[in-house]
């Protein structure tokens, strides 16, 4: 019993941590089109970022964490500018090609600058250990991490829902033409969207760090499971992405638990079954 | 562009496009100098054969029926696999009737995945052949007792094709056996591409919902050549577990699946010769600069990859055929 209470909240964790990285690329992509597989990346350069702000200059983990979104979030933002407003018009495939190829040159950076290691972290003491509630023990920093996840679902949705950038993301995301029709500036719009989305793949490689790791294969390794979570909980959609991150960070942890010789095998089968049953993911609706 | 007179007779059309031109037969006698000039690349030449063969099953779906796919190594690994457990597990090591059944078993598969393939567009379409092909990669991790997993399969051996020719050390048999295939795999692409049904195909491309109202079954066409693509990718993975004697599970990984896309995007979508261009482009490139430094091969890759999207959207082909100035 508490195994199964265990792994349930060991996957919610890895679900949660799955959002965090995901919640971004699937607004982005509900606006405007873009396939953007160098979402991972973004990640990537997040986690680097925390081990480097760390180890190099001293800083204690809680003030890593928005150095990373800053920093993914500002590189998002020269990205967008010179290389991938060229492709919104481009075909899916162009746009697939040119981000792997993003995904490859990030790779290889961190390989030149890191090497092929693990980057482990210290974190700080109050994270470590666990906490006993009712007779079992829960990691802390997962428990950390949930808090966290659900702040920022919270923030997003009150955001999204409540205020003045949310309603013109909601129209662009629903209809970019009649959005640009009624004289929003669908390009300004997305611009924000975009650096907030990565920003928030950047705080997710570093909360990912403690959890699965980090070395220069993060970028593709997860870009997998971020695409999963996007298109079985549906583009454009904040619901979708909790649920569908929810239940793949679960039907993973549980999946390597109890069956571990095709947990893996399970995952991509649940996937192509949803994605046959909806071709827009549980919550798509375009 | 050539101008379409209005009364101009579709089969007369079609036959001005399947005429072989000058450059194909220089090309294709091209492809014998590694005997004379590289007789020590051999064994690269084959790969490079092999490797365009799969590009060029590949080219079929996504350059003319712009079926985007990112699991394609799910059927070249399928061919692989049926040949080396032919040959380890049964002791069939036949080189020919290997092949057409790798041929036959990938396009059985590729037959049942295509009605699954036709129901998705978009980012759904890339995750369910991002999907197909993972599954089948952690299939045959999970059989480890039938596919040996990630140690290999061991024990494959390979007769003398015909009786006659054995596979050498040197790739002299094996160069020149992938070549022929390729080159019948090609003359059948090629045949395919100028026919009404190539023509249909780059209708569906150019237009999905357009081509139910002139009145042509699409979804029927793209199962149709996603079935021909398939088996032509288990073809090229029959081959590469004949030349080499051993099948792992890298046969199936997302990596050949991607490789094969990037080739496919440097050579030139849409054009036959451009799967093969890219192919050789690719395998020399990562030859020579994984030499140097193995760990930053991906480096260049990646740029290549970005300045041929961004300033040769049609690849390296269509490049050169619009300096040239010829037709597209």
């Amino acid at each position: 019993m508490s195994n199964l209470v265990i792994v349930l909240f060991d996957g919610f964790a890895f679900g949660m941590l799955l959002f965090v990285l995901s919640v971004g690329l699937s607004v982005t992509l509900g606006m405007m089109n873009f396939i953007n597989l160098a979402h991972g990346a973004f990640g990537m350069l997040g986690g680097y970022v925390t081990v480097l702000v760390m180890r190099q200059l001293g800083l204690p983990f809680i003030v890593a964490l928005p150095a990373a979104f800053l920093a993914a979030a500002a590189l998002s933002i020269v990205i967008e500018r010179t290389l991938f407003r060229r492709l919104y018009r481009a075909g899916e495939l162009n746009q697939v090609l040119f981000t792997i190829g993003i995904v490859f040159v990030a790779t290889a950076v961190a390989t030149y600058f890191f090497g092929t290691v693990q980057q482990p972290i210290r974190l700080p003491a109050w994270l470590r250990g666990t906490v006993e509630i009712g007779g079992i023990r829960f990691g802390t920093y997962r428990l950390f991490l949930i808090a966290i996840a659900l702040a920022i679902t919270a923030l997003l949705v009150f955001g999204i829902e409540r205020t003045r950038l949310g309603a013109q993301i909601r129209a662009a995301v629903d209809n970019q033409r009649v959005a640009q029709g009624l004289g929003l500036n669908v390009e300004q719009i997305f611009g924000i969207t975009f650096a907030l989305g990565s920003g928030l793949a950047g705080l997710g490689g570093a909360l990912a760090i403690e959890i699965v790791g980090l070395d220069p294969s993060f970028a593709f390794h997860y870009l997998v499971y971020v695409l999963i979570v996007v298109s079985v909980g549906g583009l454009g959609s904040i619901t979708g992405s909790f649920v569908g991150a929810a239940l793949l960070g679960i039907g993973d942890v549980a999946g390597k638990y109890f069956v571990p010789e095709i947990g893996s095998f399970l995952i991509y089968l649940i996937l192509v079954a949803v994605l046959l049953w909806r071709p827009l993911g549980l919550f798509g609706r375009r | 562009m050539t101008p379409l007179a209005p009364t101009a007779a579709p089969h007369a059309w079609l036959a001005r496009q399947s005429r072989w031109s000058w450059f194909e037969v220089v090309f294709w006698l091209a492809t014998l100098l590694p005997f004379f000039l590289f007789p020590t690349y051999l064994t690269l030449a084959s790969q490079v054969a092999i490797a365009a063969l799969f590009a060029i099953s590949v080219d079929l779906i996504l350059g003319y029926a712009g079926i985007v796919t990112l699991g394609h190594a799910l059927f070249f690994g399928l061919g692989a696999y049926t040949v080396g457990l032919l040959s380890a597990r049964l002791g069939w090591g036949e080189p020919i009737s290997g092949l057409l059944l790798a041929g036959a078993v990938a396009g059985l598969v590729g037959f049942v995945a295509s009605y699954l393939i036709v129901r998705v567009q978009h980012l759904a379409l890339i995750m369910v052949t991002l999907g197909l092909g993972f599954l089948a990669y952690e299939l045959a991790n999970a059989m480890t007792w039938l596919t040996g997993g990630t140690d290999g399969l061991r024990g494959v051996s390979m007769w003398q094709i015909v009786g006659t020719f054995r596979f050498d050390l040197w790739g002299y048999t094996a160069y020149t056996y992938s070549l022929i295939v390729l080159f019948l795999g090609f003359l059948v692409s090629r045949t395919i591409v100028n026919s009404s049904f190539g023509l249909a195909l780059r209708g569906i491309r150019e237009n999905v919902t357009r081509m139910p109202a002139i009145g042509s079954d699409h979804s029927w066409h793209l199962r149709k050549i996603y079935t021909i693509s398939a088996a032509l990718a288990g073809v090229a993975g029959g081959l590469l577990t004949q030349t080499t004697n051993t099948v792992g599970l890298d046969v199936l990984s997302f990596q050949r699946s991607a490789d094969v896309v990037v080739m496919l995007i440097l050579g030139g979508t849409g054009r036959l010769y451009g799967a093969i261009l890219g192919a050789i482009i690719f395998l020399v490139a990562r030859d020579q600069l994984a030499g140097v430094n193995p760990q930053y091969w991906y480096f260049w890759i990646g740029l290549l990859l970005m300045v041929v999207v961004l300033f040769m959207p049609k690849g390296i082909l269509g490049f050169l055929a619009k300096l040239t100035g010829r037709r597209d």
